[in-house]
């Protein structure tokens, strides 16, 4: 029992951060109809631009302390994100408005390889380390319980706090800024958002830029964890299915959704892995999306599609 | 010549009963819904054979719901609908399109990506019996075929008049031509009854005239029933046998075109009521 | 001066519907069948076949199998690299497990098995679109990978996870020099991007397109989505299961699941996209330029005399492929297939346009 709840507990935290991956793809479906299969992309391009900011400022600018680092590492990393957001509205989607599903998806892939090059020809394409004081050390909790407790990772658990308190922000952000209700609006209609004033392109800027800052959060996470390379890429491709299960339109099924794959994908691993003979954690969650998308393809809490003629 | 020259003209070639053989489409009591919005309600009527058969009414009144009923695209939750006396299951769009239900939409619904000849040639795929390894081979049997269907398209493309277009995109012609483009593909299909979804929407009258003589034509030469959706009540009333007019999804008027003229509720829906 | 029409009058269906309706294509394509075939083997060196012209070969294939399902049919799909792998290694295990299967027995029936189960991976197609069949298609890729890696029966229990196939022959004859091997798969490439193009241009290939065009509107006219989807997914599934049994067998010898990895899966549809969705010209052009453009970049610091690590090259790769496909996607959706059309067409006109 002790041990289960380490995998389900695993599992929580693992799919905390799919959700903040998700999260992403979720915000930019929503206000531009774009399946955006660069976020993975982004979220090495920003955890590069973090962890080779933090190493390169103290020695440009020849000061110690890590804080001030990360902090400006941060920041600096940040707005590179909102130059990409910027530059990918201008040069991409401004200029594919009104294309197919598929063109666009197609047009993310393009980004993708682009930042993937792009990143480490800029940051280099080693393994790099982010430290931002994550505590490394496991904490035993339910020691009453069972015997040795159950061990749970305490930058998991930081982790998963930080990812939480995300989700709050932004639905704050969307609920009650005006911004937020200008981005709910063109998610609804473009065109009726349009013609009551609200500028498109700003919108889309401000959109593809707190994307960029969840990648940041997530490329941070992940790398202060498992260090900084290519392969975040494609970690970032389990995203996919957990938005398949949530529904694309929907932040909660992002987050519910990266929840069941994460505790899914840990549990089938321990408990139907060896009767396949392991690693089914690639498929597994795919497996489980497709399986899915044949019963409910709108997703656990996305809007039903209807096709009109 | 103008348009009443073409209708009278027309209607004299038809005579009096050639027209309205025996019912072959019957709808009863259909009733449509999309979540709580009700599209249709509990709407009855009938089509004949060989007739043009109108659908009118003000936006919104469900007009493209009905054709959408009778080719399948929809599925109405209430209500029997007879083809040719039996009654019909649940039935897909390509199902009905066996049965020679043919049809061209409001908005142009072509393969933007393809010839017009290839458009019409679709129209076609119905009657071609080559296996995918025929065609793979390109031999024999299956190049034969494509040339005999050809020529069936080219009667359509010559009938229709499009000869000069024939290998060009159809996203790259002109609004009324591709309202021809589109009939072609319908007919192309040698249908037994053409659904016509507001075949004139947006033309001007020249265009219009010559997509009225060739529903007139099609009726008449093929017999081929029609029915048709149509804002232009001129056109509505001079080439229809009978008419049925729709608001808010229930049936308020069916009849020849003059008696739905005359009729209170009709002439109320399309006017306004006035206290 | 020399492209023109005039004078070509056709006097029957038939003529008209050739696949090269005009006299002057119908010489290029001649000659340039005649310097595949004849001219190629005699001038061409080792390197040239080994590294280019049999990689070219063998993803041009593989992308024209990918073309029907994604330009003429509209499904996307984000799994071809598993199709090939289906593909190789069903092949693979028909030779081991069947004494005296010929090649050509193993490649075909290689592509017929990767036409089972790309149909099977197509069957979610009939009910989602778009967006969620990537994610099925992806589904395809992941799973293949892993199966081919942790079962050890399709590897026949091999210890190293890696397979090979040796002493290649075709109808007597041995497939051991370059040459050889580009003959072969130049033949099988021309077998195939010919019956492809038959089927284009037949119903079916209407079907596809309709349905990629407007998938009510193809039900309408009698089309069923479900026919026209899957008989789309066996082709394309088939073709591309043929180019992995080549890929494997005839370019790579020995090979492990990493050789259809999700790599290989985007960069057949990149082909697609740069080539021109589609087109049958359009997946060699795009291959073509695939091949090319890693080759020539890699050489670039050599005549410039910059040094640039191997390590950048791959990343400027990435980088023009990236901006490449935004670019197309943007500027020109039929990518070079269009823009060469585009070409002859002005060449007809040339040098009086108007």
């Amino acid at each position: 029992m002790g041990f289960f709840l380490e995998t389900l507990f695993g599992g929580l935290m693992a799919g905390m951060l799919y959700s903040l991956i998700a999260l992403g793809f979720v915000l930019i479906y929503k206000a531009s109809g774009v399946f955006n299969f660069a976020q993975g992309a982004m979220v090495l391009f920003a955890a590069l631009a973090m962890a080779r900011f933090a190493e390169w400022f103290p020695k440009w600018f020849g000061f110690e302390s890590l804080l001030l680092a990360n902090l400006l590492a941060f920041i600096a990393a940040m707005a590179l994100m909102v130059v990409l957001a910027w530059a990918i509205e201008r040069l991409c989607l401004s200029k594919l408005v009104n294309q197919e599903g598929i063109t666009l998806l197609m047009a993310t892939l393009g980004i993708a390889y682009f930042l993937d090059g792009f990143g480490q020809t800029l940051f280099g394409s080693d393994i790099y380390s982010i430290n931002v004081g994550m505590p490394k050390d496991p904490a035993f909790i339910l020691e009453g319980m069972f015997e040795g407790g159950v061990m749970v990772s305490k930058e998991d658990l930081v982790a998963a706090v930080i990812a939480a308190l995300l989700v709050v922000v932004l639905a704050l952000f969307f609920q009650k800024t005006k911004t937020g209700r200008a981005l709910r609006a063109v998610a609804d209609d473009h065109q009726a958002a349009q013609s009551i004033g609200i500028p498109l392109n700003k919108i889309w800027v401000i959109v593809w830029s707190v994307a960029g800052f969840a990648a940041l959060i997530a490329g941070i996470i992940w790398g202060s964890k498992l260090g900084v390379q290519f392969t975040l890429s494609l970690v970032a491709l389990k995203a996919l299915p957990v938005v398949i299960l949530g529904g694309l339109t929907s932040v909660p099924g992002a987050i519910i959704g990266g929840l069941i794959i994460g505790v899914g994908e840990k549990l089938s691993e321990i408990y139907i892995g060896p009767m396949l003979g392991g690693g089914i954690e690639i498929w597994f969650a795919y497996v489980l999306a497709l399986g899915f998308l044949l019963v409910r393809p709108q997703g656990l809490f996305g809007e039903k599609i209807i096709d009109r003629v | 010549m103008d348009m009443n020259d073409i209708n009278s003209a027309a209607s004299a070639a038809a005579g009096p009963g050639r027209r309205f053989g025996e019912v072959i489409l019957d709808l009863q009591n259909i009733s449509l819904r999309f979540g709580g919005v009700k599209a249709l309600t509990d709407i009855s009527f009938n089509v004949r054979e060989h007739e043009i058969r109108s659908i009118i009414g003000p936006n919104g009144a469900g007009k493209s719901s009905m054709l959408n009923v009778i080719n399948g695209v929809y599925h109405p939750q209430e209500g029997k609908i007879l083809h040719h006396g039996q009654e019909r299951k649940r039935l897909e769009p390509y199902m009905a399109a066996r049965q020679g239900i043919a049809r061209t939409f409001q908005n142009i619904a072509l393969f933007k990506g393809m010839s017009v000849l290839d458009n019409i040639m679709t129209g076609r795929n119905l009657k071609m019996k080559s296996n995918i390894l025929q065609m793979a081979l390109y031999w024999g049997a299956a190049q034969k075929e494509e040339i005999a269907h050809r020529e069936k398209v080219e009667e359509v493309i010559d009938f229709l008049e499009i000869q000069d277009v024939r290998k060009t995109p159809v996203g790259q012609l002109p609004y009324g031509l591709q309202k021809r483009v589109e009939l072609g593909r319908a007919l192309a299909a040698e249908p037994s009854m053409l659904l016509l979804d507001e075949p004139m929407a947006g033309m001007n009258v020249e265009e219009k005239q010559d997509m009225c003589r060739f529903i007139l034509d099609v009726n008449d030469q093929f017999g081929t029933t029609i029915v048709l959706i149509e804002h232009d009540m001129g056109v509505v009333m001079d080439i229809s046998d009978r008419v049925v007019v729709l608001d808010y999804g229930k049936k308020i008027g069916d009849g020849a075109p003059d008696e739905v003229r005359n009729n209170e509720d009709v002439i109320r829906a399309y006017l306004g009521t006035s206290h | 001066m020399l492209y023109r029409e005039n004078g070509q009058f056709k006097t029957s269906y038939a003529a008209d519907q050739q696949i090269f309706p005009i006299l002057q294509d119908r010489w290029a394509i001649g000659l340039l069948l005649l310097a595949a075939f004849v001219a190629m083997p005699m001038l061409g060196s080792e390197y040239f076949f080994r590294a280019i012209l049999i990689p070219f070969l063998i993803l041009a294939l593989a992308a024209l199998g990918l073309n029907i399902l994604v330009g003429y049919c509209g499904q996307i799909s984000l799994g071809t690299g598993a199709f090939m792998a289906v593909g190789a290694y069903a092949a693979y295990n028909f030779m081991v497990r069947i004494d005296g299967m010929p090649l050509i027995g193993a490649m075909l029936l290689g592509g017929l098995s990767a036409t089972v189960i790309g149909v099977l991976f197509g069957i979610p197609s009939l009910r989602i679109k778009g967006l969620y069949l990537a994610v099925a298609t992806l589904a395809a890729q992941f799973f293949t990978d892993w199966a081919f890696l942790r079962i050890g029966w399709f590897t026949n229990n091999s210890t190293s996870g890696s397979v090979s196939v040796g002493n290649l022959s075709v109808f007597g004859i041995a497939l051991d020099s370059p040459v050889s091997k580009y003959l072969f798969c130049l033949s099988v490439v021309c077998v195939f991007a010919l019956m492809a193009k038959n089927l284009t241009r037949s119903a079916i290939g209407r079907q596809w397109m309709a349905i990629r065009d407007m998938d009510v509107a193809a039900a309408v006219i009698g089309i069923r989505p479900v026919y026209a989807k899957l008989t789309a997914f066996a082709v394309s599934s088939f073709i591309v299961g043929v180019a992995g049994v080549l890929w494997a067998f005839v370019h790579l010898g020995a090979w492990e699941p990493a050789a259809f990895s999700i790599d290989r899966s985007f960069q057949l549809l990149f082909m697609v996209i740069i080539g021109g969705l589609g087109s049958i010209s359009g997946a060699f052009l795009g291959a073509a330029f695939m091949v090319l453009l890693p080759v020539v970049l890699d050489q670039m610091p050599h005549w410039l005399g910059i040094p640039i690590s191997t390590a950048t090259v791959s990343h400027l790769v990435h980088m023009i492929f990236g901006a490449l496909i935004v670019f197309f996607l943007i500027v020109e959706p039929h990518g070079l297939a269009k823009l060469w059309s585009v070409g002859k067409q002005k060449m007809r006109l040339w040098p009086f346009p108007h």
